[in-house]
């Protein structure tokens, strides 16, 4: 560990390229905790399938490159087919657990998830698959410091697809509705909202959302049916540190656990980079009680 | 009129299953094997070559003429299940194919994962299991007497690379000592056991091992240990972690520019690095069990060759390793049926132990924990994105290219 701290020392750039590459990944980490939050505000429902639409976005991706298409495409493609499966999921299965306790949406979509990753395994296979965007390599300080042009589209287009849907949240009837929803769905029913379609809208959404990072995911690294429960996670961790309903804290959490986590890869050594990534959630989670605790004292 | 139809054709059925039965017994009688192997599940690819490759062989034998025991023939044929891809499912199906549908030789499943499972529970009943896709070498501590696998154990598998660099070193004048090597291995049994292998031949040449990262199951990003390998400017760079770890690698070592002079790795063609990543996969090591182009032959399938023209022309695609060591594990049975000349497990099992023979596989010779030791792993080499056989020298078909080049010589 000192050994790792010590190449840092002895070479600053190293330390660029560590955290860029940590920043670079952590904006496709921050669209399927953007979407998670958005379920999870306005629907309460905590969504487990999160990594699997990402997944599934990824081969859908692999597909579209299969066909001789450029991979690209992969992106709109792999997110209208997204929210037509989000779409599918609500009306099947979702709509049931939206008022329920928050256990049972727990478990009806681990449920999901696991259906999903079969399904993905029987319809792709069990095999890696990975698409190559065809994208080069710069160079920075010298050579030392190697940045991945996809990632870095991947980042321009992650912040992109933020900044639509700050928009589609803010000016448009539906985005109102589904604020609307969120703040109070008995008094946006009663304002003759049919919060029915806004949660189908939304959860759609999500999985279209998810789907494009998939897309992403699979020009920069690499899918496999049983690898979305690590972007769940991520996901999960995103928004319970940055909260519901706030995307610029959302995709600054979603940054910062990239460069973290590829931080601690990096001095710690890769086995303990995930287990650092859950440390950290565990930190997260009591400081969080702790703090909530100490404001209902002041309340009180 | 119809009920007249109906009775008829009762007749002629029934007499064509009395056919059928009386053509059955008078063929040849049959001998089952049984096997739990994965058709879904996380290792459903890998379990279908393990089906194909067992099949082909099953199918070659009977055109043959089975298999003759004492002064039977018999015709084999094998009894799956599908394990899932979960060791206790397989474990299960195993007590099943035993104590339920009366199996007496069992065939190994796809992964060391699901072998571990199923080993003592063959052991318990005294069956014999010839296996060929578990490589662990955890599976031949236990003492086991009934097992016996075909395929080299995953300490060997990076091995060569590691003796090929000592090699280099020499060349360039150089002690073995000198060589720095960078390890990136999954946390799992088997590449474990591979670092295992790579670590005690590095001590033995007196090697320095600069990066030794162990990467989760779940990682798809090596960005990090990367990074570290390139500022250690290691001279191997050896990485282990099934179909993933090779895809992220060749990915990732092509996307960030890493120049080692010796890129070696397992799986590279399960993770299909040539047809996905193309030119970025070149100069990469790949251990590998077998090769078409090696000169091992038997006279059930001929040359190695030969094995993958008939595997080729029956599943439509070229045999991986794990389909011809599967197609190899049968062969072995029936060489061990003919020699015990009795289907009793325990006359088939001192007949197994003492197996020495040719395949077109390789050497098949079992040490008393039930390894093969007389087949050495190869290494391949991309070049010009096709796998070319660099090591063992008797089989190198092209000398390795070393050291690899620089990023800004392959871009030129």
């Amino acid at each position: 560990m000192l050994d790792n701290i010590q190449i840092l020392i002895d070479a600053p750039p190293l330390l660029v390229q560590v955290l860029l590459d940590g920043l670079l990944v952590g904006a496709i980490f921050a669209l399927a905790a953007y979407g998670m939050a958005l379920v999870w505000g306005v629907m309460n429902v905590i969504n487990l399938t999160q990594g699997d639409f990402v997944i599934l976005g990824g081969f859908i991706t692999v597909s579209v490159a299969q066909a001789g298409l450029n991979p690209f495409l992969g992106l709109p493609v792999a997110a209208v087919l997204l929210f037509g499966l989000g779409w599918l999921l609500y009306r099947s299965v979702v709509y049931r657990v939206v008022d329920k306790d928050l256990f049972i949406s727990l478990l009806a979509t681990f449920g999901l998830s696991i259906l999903l990753q079969q399904l993905m395994n029987q319809g792709f296979g069990a095999d890696v698959q990975s698409v190559r965007s065809g994208l080069g390599t710069w160079f920075a300080l010298g050579g030392l410091v190697t940045i991945t042009q996809v990632k870095v589209v991947a980042f321009a287009t992650a912040l992109v697809i933020g900044a639509l849907l700050v928009w589609f949240m803010k000016r448009t009837r539906m985005g109102q509705a589904i604020r609307a929803t969120a703040q109070n769905a008995r008094a946006a029913r009663i304002l003759g909202i049919d919060t029915d379609r806004v949660y189908a809208v939304t959860f759609a959404l999500n999985a279209a959302i998810c789907g494009a990072a998939g897309a992403l995911v699979v020009m920069t690294w690499i899918v496999h049916p049983y690898l979305g429960i690590t972007y769940t996670v991520r996901a999960f961790m995103i928004v319970v540190v940055a909260g519901l309903g706030n995307l610029a804290a959302v995709i600054a959490a979603a940054l910062g656990l990239g460069a973290a986590e590829n931080m601690a890869g990096f001095i710690l050594g890769a086995e303990f980079q995930l287990a650092f990534v859950y440390g950290l959630l565990v930190v997260i989670l009591v400081w969080r009680s702790w703090r909530l605790a100490r404001e209902r004292k002041v309340l009180r | 009129m119809s009920g007249k139809f109906a009775r008829t054709t009762g007749a002629v059925l029934a007499a064509g299953l009395a056919a059928a039965i009386f053509a059955g017994s008078a063929g040849a009688e049959e001998i089952k094997l049984g096997a739990a192997v994965s058709t879904t599940g996380k290792y459903s690819t890998n379990g279908a070559h393990t089906t194909n490759g067992y099949n082909l062989a099953v199918r070659r034998i009977n055109e043959m003429g089975g298999v003759k025991v004492g002064d039977k023939t018999y015709e084999l044929s094998i009894v799956y299940y599908d394990d899932e891809s979960t060791p206790a499912r397989g474990a299960q199906l195993a007590e099943r194919l035993i104590s339920q549908d009366g199996i007496k030789l069992m065939l190994g499943p796809y992964s060391s994962g699901l072998t571990k499972a199923i080993a003592p529970v063959t052991e318990k009943y005294g069956v014999p299991m010839v296996e060929a896709n578990g490589a662990s070498r955890s599976l031949f501590t236990q003492g086991y007497k009934y097992l016996f696998a075909v395929l080299s154990t995953s300490e060997q598998y990076l091995s060569a690379s590691i003796a090929l660099a000592a090699e280099m070193a020499e060349t360039q004048g150089k002690e073995p000592s000198s060589v720095k090597i960078a390890m990136a291995f999954e946390n799992d049994s088997f590449s474990q056991d591979v670092r295992a292998g790579v670590v005690a031949d590095a001590e033995a040449l007196g090697m320095k091992i600069v990066v030794d990262d162990q990467l989760p199951p779940e990682l798809n990003d090596m960005s990090a240990t990367l990074t570290k390998v390139k500022a250690l400017k290691p001279d191997v760079l050896v990485v282990s972690g099934h179909a993933k770890g090779a895809a992220t690698a060749v990915r990732q070592i092509a996307e960030m520019k890493v120049n080692v002079p010796m890129i070696a790795m397992t799986h590279c063609d399960s993770a299909q690095i040539i047809e996905k990543f193309g030119k970025d996969a070149n100069y990469t090591l790949c251990a590998t069990q077998w090769a078409p182009t090696m000169t091992y032959k038997d006279d059930v399938f001929g040359s190695a060759g030969d094995f993958a023209k008939a595997f080729k022309e029956a599943y439509d695609y070229e045999p991986p390793y794990q389909a011809a060591e599967s197609a190899a594990a049968v062969l072995v049975y029936a060489d061990a049926l003919r020699r015990a000349g009795s289907t009793d497990p325990d006359a088939v099992r001192d007949a197994l132990a003492a197996t020495d023979m040719q395949t077109f596989y390789g050497f098949v010779k079992f040490d008393e924990t039930g390894k093969n030791t007389a087949k050495p792993m190869a290494l391949y080499q991309v070049q010009n994105e096709e796998y070319v056989v660099v090591a063992p020298t008797k089989w190198a078909a092209a000398p390795a290219i070393w050291p690899v080049p620089t990023w800004a010589e392959r871009d030129k």
